[in-house]
């Protein structure tokens, strides 16, 4: 922000000129001020945090990550089962969210007919509305039952040879765990993916029409190809999201800390066992060891959204915001 | 390839992408059939009246946690709207060299920060400090969820006005800080108030940054320095708790937290449709 376009004649006035240049000059600092709250904002959880972890990062070193014993009697804390619930209820939530969610995008935004974009694209960001506490509700009353009576002992009898569908159906569990989150991020994918389709200049499609491909073929050559990197950025946000999803996954997930092969079995998750039980942790140790938890969560996170935001970034640009 | 077979290839995808959509959305008309099913029977004038019945009596509401609610996103607006707002002026307008970019990542990344490690730091922040939970904390919590939205929808609605309007408000000798305060602004604000409006939507709905900071309440509002009720805070109590009369207010007032939702969010769309037609 300059002062060059100031009136031909300002130079004139020096006082008039030194009057206007001390208001900008307190209005860009006030600007200033507060985008280096945010900056402050991120920084300070970071640092917060890293402080108030410290007790637990000396007393258990790297063992918090390798051992699975999670015991605040005995103030003995490893994190195993709750990464291992994180990682694997995400990894469900994306195998079924990544072609759902970029398939709908290629629909919306390269093949269905112009007047039906509107809404279903208001629909799909209708559901990135929902709140996470809702999907928990109706996981707990709707899904979980359904799951327990129809569609696990189905898996069990029909693909009960693999250690995946092995175990009682209580419903609830990892299975319910991803197919929750899976719900909840593929509006994101769809959201991303489609501002990123879009943002994929029209030479592209004309250059493979004009050559005789059809609308699938220019989608899959012309399109598809210029926009992965961007396709990926999608998928890492949705990643993001479904790592640090919280109250649905705590509300289905059977908050056990296991790790256990079988879809069916309860399992845990880092932000889950931080809902559960920061309030009422009662030893500084134990507090330390589920600030720790959040801490891991947290820089987890900032990469894998710094890395998707530049990935999208290289497509469609910085400024070519994605609403959410 | 023979043609034929691509002709194929080619509906197939397309049908394919098609049952995608459909997929996508379908959750979205199932839960809210469910909620309106098993909700609406529970809503009558005591939901919204009374405050919760101590535990196994049936009846009472969830006056308070509506009430808490509508306390806790309003202070957190106020907390976070016109910081967000004011860098999303400095994120279009600034000529800096590196702290526009460095902000605007941070957005970006603050807006993927789960919610519930906010509430760890805000715990730290405000809770332990003053010795108890509070609704300024949980309202601080929501703010700092809020602020990046707001700042990247409000720094793409100062970038549409139009540069020949800043032009003309500089030649008639205006300082810099005018022509935002007078003109950019102003033009920008269909567009900035729905990115507030969005915001306030997301925020109305999240629990867990106030699980540790507002904490829940089962009464009045005592207080910005006291434990509040919230909306999202109750249903989760209630969804999780082992009484029917509980699993019914639940699902009433997950019914009456979705409804809030979709108007904000509605209202927020429709209004942003007609500006930005208007402004091109």
């Amino acid at each position: 922000m300059t002062t060059a376009t100031l009136p031909a004649r300002a130079a004139d006035f020096p006082r008039a000129r030194a009057v206007l240049a001390r208001g900008d000059r307190w209005f860009l600092r006030v600007l200033r001020g507060a985008a280096l709250t945010l900056v402050a904002v991120v920084l300070g959880i970071f640092l917060e945090m890293s402080v108030s972890a410290w007790p637990a990062v000396r007393a258990f070193g790297v063992r918090f990550l390798t051992t699975s014993t999670w015991d605040p009697v005995a103030e003995t804390f490893g994190a195993v089962p709750f990464l291992y619930g994180t990682l694997l209820s995400s990894l469900l939530a994306l195998a079924v969210a990544v072609p759902l969610g970029i398939a709908a995008a290629i629909f919306l935004a390269e093949l269905a007919p112009t007047w039906l974009r509107g809404p279903i694209n208001f629909l799909t960001e209708m559901v990135a509305a929902v709140p996470s506490v809702v999907f928990g509700l109706w996981g707990i009353f709707v899904l979980a039952p359904l799951l327990r009576t129809w569609i696990q002992p189905a898996l069990g009898s029909t693909l009960g040879f693999l250690p995946l569908f092995q175990g009682p159906p209580y419903g609830v569990g990892m299975l319910a765990a991803g197919i929750i989150l899976a719900i909840m991020i593929v509006p994101y994918i769809t959201a991303v993916s489609r501002e990123v389709l879009l943002a994929v200049p029209n030479t592209q499609r004309e250059a493979a029409l004009a050559i005789g491909a059809t609308r699938w073929e220019t989608t899959r050559m012309a399109v598809l190809r210029y926009a992965r990197p961007g396709l990926v950025g999608a998928v890492l946000l949705a990643l993001g999201r479904a790592l640090g999803e919280t109250m649905a996954v705590t509300m289905v997930i059977g908050n056990r800390p296991e790790v256990a092969v079988s879809l069916f079995a309860p399992g845990y998750t880092m932000a889950s066992v931080i809902a559960n039980e920061f309030a009422e942790a009662t030893s500084d140790l134990y507090l330390a060891a589920l600030v720790e938890m959040g801490l891991l969560l947290f820089v987890v996170t900032v990469i894998v959204n710094g890395l998707a935001r530049l990935l999208v970034w290289r497509v469609g640009g910085p400024v070519k915001q994605v609403r959410e | 390839m023979n043609p034929r077979r691509r002709r194929l290839v080619n509906r197939l995808m397309s049908t394919l992408s098609a049952v995608a959509a459909v997929a996508t959305i379908l959750p979205l008309l199932l839960i809210f059939a469910f909620l309106l099913y098993q909700g609406a029977s529970a809503i009558n004038i005591d939901f919204f009246t009374r405050l919760p019945k101590p535990v196994g009596e049936v009846g009472g509401g969830m006056a308070n946690a509506i009430v808490g609610s509508i306390i806790l996103v309003g202070l957190a607006a106020v907390l976070g709207v016109p910081l967000g707002v004011l860098t999303g002026v400095y994120l279009a307008e600034s000529r800096d060299s590196r702290l526009p970019w460095t902000a605007r990542f941070l957005a970006d990344v603050l807006n993927g920060v789960p919610s519930i490690v906010i509430g760890l730091f805000v715990y730290a922040l405000l809770v332990l400090p003053m010795r108890r939970f509070s609704a300024l904390a949980g309202a601080a919590a929501l703010a700092m969820i809020m602020l990046p939205i707001v700042a990247r929808t409000s720094e793409e609605m100062v970038r549409l006005v139009p540069a020949s309007l800043r032009e003309a408000a500089l030649a008639l000798g205006l300082p810099q800080w005018k022509v935002v305060l007078r003109v950019v602004l102003p033009t920008a604000r269909a567009g900035i108030v729905t990115g507030v409006m969005v915001a306030l939507a997301r925020v109305a709905g999240e629990t867990a940054p106030l699980l540790f900071t507002a904490f829940g309440n089962r009464f009045w509002h005592q207080g910005m320095d006291q434990p509040i009720a919230a909306l999202p805070l109750q249903i989760f109590a209630y969804a999780i708790a082992p009484y029917d009369d509980w699993h019914r207010q639940a699902w009433a007032g997950a019914l009456v937290l979705i409804v809030l939702v979709f108007l904000v969010s509605l209202t927020a769309r429709l209004a942003t449709r007609r500006r930005v037609g208007a402004m091109r």
